[in-house]
């Protein structure tokens, strides 16, 4: 069955909206610094982004030389043992994917892909990068005040999150809260262009069903944001009352050394209702992006249509709109009704049926297709293996029975990691080596890129595979130092120490990964404007890398979808999707 | 609507009614909303995501309420006020409420006279919403100043919950932030209504962007957005 007809219009009509006025940067500092372009905002997004990132990396470096060699570091104790674990997280969710996918990949990729100028509203583009990098900075600054950053963990659980046993209660919980109110506020800016260009400032014959699943995951990950993260603002208004103005929101009556609090009467558990009303979606907001990134990846470098991308575009939609129905599956064991607990259960199993849509369809468009193992290809391929893994795993967890005994031990560490930790990154990796060539002119070297894919690969399975067995012993997560317990044998130990060292050499591979993104800006070989032969718009730029406006005097106009790979009778294995009509009439007559 | 200023090619789409309509819409190319700006569908977008916003707020405070098991102060008592020795509960809400609301009429006016392209009543009455805005704005700061006198803070209050405060502060608090940017807003557009701006379509001065008056109805949706909340303020607050 054809998916999506060729020629699903007639004629292109004519256009709607009269050709924009951009803003033309006047100095140096406009031009690179203040820009208004959404590609330069989008790399300023993603260094920040990638900066802030190798200080989670580094701590995730620390924790596990902890964890694997106990005792032996003297300069990690468990207080700040906690503060890592905490930072990790929050950097690595928040501060790296979500930023990364969508203000860097989203900035970057939607205007080309939908072949529009810029972004809508290109002047609240820019307030986005900035209110972000200033939420990075109060972030980062938590390290540097009285008491060090939170050790709450990255759910900031009340009423621990702002007792005085926990690390960070003078300083860090409050510049934690501060920084996520602050990075609502600037992805708000950012996320209302991402919408309003999609939806609204698309060129002449670029339906929504013409658009790139890219443009779809990130489409549909910005509109989940914008309804996810007010409750989180919430959350963390609430609680930065409670810490300053001593209000009780979230916390109950407490004694604390001896002493009666002055709280009263707050509910925790509402603190992670709120919490998780944006923490599930949040997972999918990392994810949808990354579905809809590797599509393109695999499309473009099997030479193959997308399988069923009618499919894809509602399996996204769906998995969208399932994600804010299952969120309590996070708190089966924080006391909830019964029948509670069956309702999250089934809404997060029925999630499982869009998202086997979408892997079925990856491996369908893989198979029979004319597969270049590319290192963009391989990131892609380990990214479906790992998803499924994964997923997999979310199967136990999100059954009440099941997640009960699993509550809180590595196996869960295990499974989100897998699942939107290293699936997403791998993501993120293979993105930058697919789209790297458009953004400087110059390929990643494919040596270094190769040896980049096998060790984190292989790494991200020697290091994540040994935890599910962990926390099935029951080893607990978040412990310092698990010391010598009867029930976790001495081969655990083992077990962690070998981790601890493939977490060292992946750790040493995402260096010599920066090392290529460096070298291959100044020596790497030149790539052309569409060197891996892609149908999608933004390969079919009059300059690499585009120039401000994207497209020179003429927007593009669009004829047909973006999957047209190996299409019978065609000259080239691939038609971009500005190629006119006229060419198919030829092929039509060939055939 | 007459007001399709931004589609330049004047090409009349034939427009299907109904869902057959939408589902046209939808399935073209360029725009999804036929005949909204830009500026338009991202304003009104925000205001879906300042919804939930306000939603969470709303629903955080009832759960509060009703999970407390301390009494929670009776809000026709507490918002009632002694005016010429007569005891009138829930006054001074009832009369901030009309003042917003009649803001609401006056800048469903100034949206009326902008499309006109009458600058002076445009202004004026932009102003008039404003300066509404202002009074209730002014009348909060009176209530929370007696409140405050009163004792309560966001701590504790005399009379029971101590969310009572908490939430009052919150809430009320959140939703003044946003008449006070409402304000601002609405004067700096009058100021450009004034000025004939969006007459010889002067470049912003960050965004080099023509202007249009389109922003004048734009600050409109806005501002009927805070008046709506402040309704469901007003009904699960005050009357509850």
């Amino acid at each position: 069955m054809v998916d999506v007809p060729y020629d699903a219009i007639a004629r292109v009509p004519p256009a709607e909206v009269g050709d924009v006025d951009l803003y033309h940067p006047r100095s140096w500092w406009t031009k690179y610094v203040f820009s208004q372009d959404a590609k330069v905002i989008a790399i300023q997004y993603s260094i920040t982004a990638t900066a802030i990132g190798l200080v989670a990396l580094v701590l995730s470096w620390l924790m596990r030389l902890q964890l694997g060699f106990p005792g032996t570091f003297s300069f990690i104790d468990a207080n700040q043992y906690l503060q890592f674990i905490t930072m990790h997280g929050m950097i690595m969710v928040i501060y790296l994917l979500t930023a990364l996918f969508l203000g860097g990949f989203g900035n970057y990729l939607i205007p080309l892909m939908v072949g529009a100028r810029d972004m809508v509203f290109p002047y609240v583009n820019m307030l986005s990068y900035w209110v972000y990098l200033l939420a990075v900075v109060v972030l980062a600054s938590t390290f540097f005040v009285p008491g060090g950053p939170t050790g709450a963990g990255w759910t900031l659980y009340p009423p621990q999150a702002i007792l005085s046993g926990t690390p960070g209660q003078d300083w860090g919980i409050i510049l934690m809260l501060v920084s996520l109110i602050l990075f609502i506020i600037g992805f708000t800016m950012g996320g209302l262009n991402y919408v309003v260009t999609v939806l609204q400032a698309r060129t002449r014959g670029m339906t929504l069903m013409r658009l790139p699943l890219t443009v779809w995951g990130i489409f549909t990950a910005t509109i989940m944001a914008l309804l996810a993260f007010p409750a989180l603002f919430v959350a963390a208004v609430m609680m930065l009352f409670d810490r300053i103005l001593g209000t009780s929101f979230f916390m109950p009556s407490l004694v604390e050394m001896g002493q009666l609090m002055k709280y009263g009467g707050g509910s925790p558990i509402l603190f992670q209702h709120l919490f998780w009303f944006f923490g599930h979606p949040e997972v999918y907001i990392v994810a949808l992006p990354a579905f809809g990134i590797v599509s393109d990846l695999i499309s473009t470098h099997a030479r193959k249509n997308i399988f069923g991308y009618r499919m894809m575009v509602w399996a996204i939609v769906a998995i969208g709109a399932l994600s804010f129905v299952v969120w309590a599956h996070h708190m089966y064991v924080s006391g909830m009704h019964p029948q509670f607990g069956f309702f999250f259960a089934t809404t997060t199993l029925i999630i499982a049926i869009p998202t086997a849509i979408k892997v079925y369809n990856w491996v369908l468009t893989l198979w029979r297709g004319d597969i270049h193992l590319t290192v963009p290809m391989l990131f892609a391929l380990g990214f479906i293996i790992t998803f499924v893994n994964g997923g997999l795993t979310g199967l136990f967890l999100g059954n009440v029975v099941v997640d009960v005994p699993l509550s809180d031990t590595m196996f869960v560490v295990a499974h989100f990691h897998m699942v939107m930790g290293v699936a997403p990154i791998m993501v993120v990796l293979g993105a930058i080596y697919h789209w790297y060539p458009k953004v400087t002119g110059r390929m990643l070297h494919d040596g270094l890129g190769k040896f980049h894919f096998w060790v984190t690969f292989l790494g991200a399975y020697l290091i994540f595979f040994p935890m599910h067995y962990l926390g099935l012993l029951g080893v607990p997560r978040r412990y310092h130092d698990i010391g010598e317990v009867a029930f976790i044998p001495p081969s655990a130990h083992t077990l962690n120490a070998f981790i601890t060292v493939v977490a060292l050499t992946v750790g040493f591979a995402q260096m010599v990964f920066l090392f290529n993104l460096v070298w291959s800006l100044f020596k790497g070989k030149l790539s052309g404007g569409n060197p891996w032969r892609a149908t999608t718009l933004e390969w079919q730029t009059p300059h690499t890398p585009p120039e401000h406006g994207n497209w020179g005097k003429e927007l593009p106009v669009v004829y047909r979808w973006a999957y047209d790979y190996s299409v019978p009778g065609a000259e080239q294995d691939f038609i971009p999707q500005n190629q006119p009509r006229a060419t198919r009439a030829v092929q039509g007559a060939a055939q | 609507m007459a007001e399709t200023a931004l589609t330049s090619t004047g090409e009349s789409p034939a427009r299907i009614a109904g869902w057959r309509g939408i589902a046209a819409d939808w399935s073209s190319d360029q725009r999804a909303f036929k005949n909204v700006s830009w500026g338009k569908a991202m304003m009104w977008i925000f205001l879906l995501s300042d919804t939930f916003i306000f939603s969470c707020f709303l629903l955080s405070y009832m759960t509060a309420r009703m999970s407390t098991t301390v009494p929670w102060p009776n809000p026709s008592e507490v918002f009632a006020l002694e005016i010429a020795g007569h005891h009138i509960p829930l006054i001074l809400i009832a009369i901030m409420t009309f003042v917003l609301i009649s803001s609401s009429g006056t800048m469903a006016m100034a949206v009326n006279f902008g499309y006109r392209r009458d600058r002076a009543k445009t202004a004026a009455l932009m102003l008039v919403t404003a300066a509404f805005g202002a009074t209730f704005v002014g009348m909060q700061a009176f209530e929370w100043t007696k409140l405050i006198m009163e004792g309560v803070r966001p701590w504790g209050n005399p009379w029971g919950a101590a969310q009572f405060g908490s939430s009052f502060f919150m809430i009320t608090g959140f939703h003044g932030t946003h008449v006070t940017i409402g304000v601002i807003f609405l004067i700096a557009i009058a100021r450009k209504v004034w000025r004939g701006d969006f007459d010889v379509e002067r470049r912003g001065f960050f965004t080099s962007r023509k202007g249009h008056y389109e922003i004048v109805e734009i600050t409109g949706l806005y501002w009927h957005f805070v008046d709506l909340v402040w309704v469901f303020i007003f009904a699960f607050f005050y009357l509850w």
